[in-house]
């Protein structure tokens, strides 16, 4: 069985160890560096990205987890995702530098602005109900990137290689699609290896 | 369609909390401190706790200008209190961009028989909590959030885990009741019923839970995160004690690794004087802010 990591620094971690179990792998939550060594992939969850980077830097986490990303797959979301991109608006350096893309934090308000609507993923699906939360979203992507899903002309779910981002939450509904095309992304990943 | 305001991304602003510290910050400054050491979230206020309880008087919402200047100064949210049934103060910092509110027990209540319909309105709230039947009311009333009372300004876990155990032990009982004693049941706690059938169900409360009301180490933090809250909020405990920056980096890495002594030993070592406690006994009936809210 596939072994999909969820680091659990902070944030939405139960959500989405349900959402990967019931996509057909096993979930770990992941807290320290040598806990990455045996995992086929890792998902990073919603949060707060400055406090995930605090911790991430605290514990050294930052070397590990782009080593890892070399060869395996990562789903972010949200936080995550800002976690995964090479830049990010107004700031002057970004995380783990992962995606080719460009995204703004915070990009659709505040928490009073934070909505629900339905998005139409290539590869995943249409009536994908997309929960927005203090969401950012992506202003620009590389040549290499491939755009899933937008929400008013605005970029909210790509994939770059064995990376896959969404602005959304995917784990705060009942609809696994999204964890299953990732859990399908880290079995073709695994083959190709082997 | 495009929906603001629903259940799930109220409640769902609270999930992306989880695992993390929300602390009371009364400037720009404190705020900036705050976000740095890794807070998930702030809460801005005109006076932390133990001044208000040092203070006396009426204690209110927070002056719009601080609150302001808080929401300027960090990207993390920011979150603020209203007076136990105030509806005008919530819909001000509503209108004000906060992105939660706190109904809090901390300030005077402006009504001594009602609490605010929190389902009402779109910004969440988050509300303190005693045991199930409490939670469960303020569930039904809308909160997107529970946490402990605890009793507030103190430095004195002991009320807070007095919360988080009875509520852990009542859940455990309503999920192991049949579905024919929850009526009754919910007659006793004074809960909906409704809520304690989801209860019920899914084995857990359908908000999330943090502690609040006197953590004044990185130890009691990760003690109340092993009795099974999902995060914490730090009042006064952080800005009096001697080095805030460092106590509260400290704070925020026991949260996370609550079950690693050898760190938390680490990072509690030098970290200077914490706040002075209370020791509950020696507070009159009146000056307990626990018994608040109804």
């Amino acid at each position: 069985m596939l072994k999909i990591g969820i680091l659990a620094l902070q944030g939405a971690v139960q959500e989405h160890a349900k959402a990967i179990e019931a996509s057909g792998a096993q979930a770990v939550a992941v807290k320290r560096v040598e806990e990455l060594h045996d995992l086929d992939g890792l998902v990073i969850p919603g949060g707060e990205s400055t406090a995930m980077r605090r911790l991430i830097d605290k514990y050294q986490f930052l070397e590990p987890l782009k080593e890892f990303a070399k060869n395996k797959p990562v789903f972010g979301t949200c936080a995550g995702m800002i976690l995964m991109a090479k830049r990010i608006q107004g700031q002057d350096s970004a995380h783990l530098e992962l995606i080719d893309m460009t995204v703004e934090r915070n990009a659709f308000g505040r928490q009073v602005d934070s909505f629900e609507a339905d998005l139409m993923i290539h590869g995943v699906g249409e009536d994908f109900t997309g929960v927005f939360i203090r969401a950012p979203y992506i202003v620009e992507v590389g040549p290499d990137v491939e755009i899933l899903s937008k929400h008013n002309d605005r970029i909210v779910a790509a994939k770059h290689g064995h990376f896959l981002c969404a602005a959304f939450h995917p784990e705060l509904t009942d609809d696994y699609r999204l964890h299953q095309y990732f859990v399908k992304m880290v079995q073709t990943s695994k083959e190709v290896v082997a | 369609m495009l929906k603001t305001g629903t259940e799930r991304v109220k409640r769902g602003m609270a999930e992306m909390q989880k695992g993390g510290v929300i602390m009371d910050v009364i400037n720009a400054e404190q705020a900036r401190i705050a976000e740095e050491a890794g807070a998930v979230a702030v809460m801005a206020l005109e006076r932390v706790p133990s001044d208000i309880r040092a203070a006396g008087g009426v204690a209110r919402m927070a002056d719009p200008t601080i609150v302001e200047e808080v929401l300027n100064a960090v990207s993390i949210p920011v979150m603020a209190k209203a007076r136990i049934g105030h509806i005008v103060e919530a819909r001000v910092l509503e209108a004000m961009g906060v992105d939660y509110i706190d109904e809090s027990e901390v300030l005077t209540p402006a009504d001594e028989v009602f609490h605010l319909l929190k389902s009402d309105y779109t910004v969440p709230f988050v509300c303190g909590a005693r045991d199930l039947g409490e939670a469960s009311r303020r569930i039904g009333e809308g909160a997107s959030m529970l946490r402990t009372k605890g009793e507030p300004g103190t430095g004195n876990i002991v009320e807070a885990v007095r919360h988080m155990r009875m509520i852990q032990g009542q859940i455990r009982k309503v999920v192991a009741m049949s579905e024919d004693e929850l009526m009754t049941e919910a007659k006793n706690l004074g809960a909906p019923f409704e809520v304690l059938l989801q209860i019920k169900k899914d084995g857990k409360l359908p908000v999330v839970n943090f502690a609040a009301g006197g953590i004044a180490t990185p130890a009691d933090a990760a003690l109340m995160m092993q009795l099974g809250a999902d995060g914490v909020f730090v009042g006064s405990g952080i800005f009096k004690s001697e080095n805030p920056e460092k106590f509260a980096r400290a704070i925020v890495e026991a949260t996370t690794h609550y079950q690693d002594y050898k760190l938390i030993a680490e990072l509690s070592k030098g970290l200077g004087t914490p706040m002075k406690g209370i020791e509950i006994s020696t507070l009159a009936q009146g000056e307990r802010m626990q018994e608040r809210g109804w």
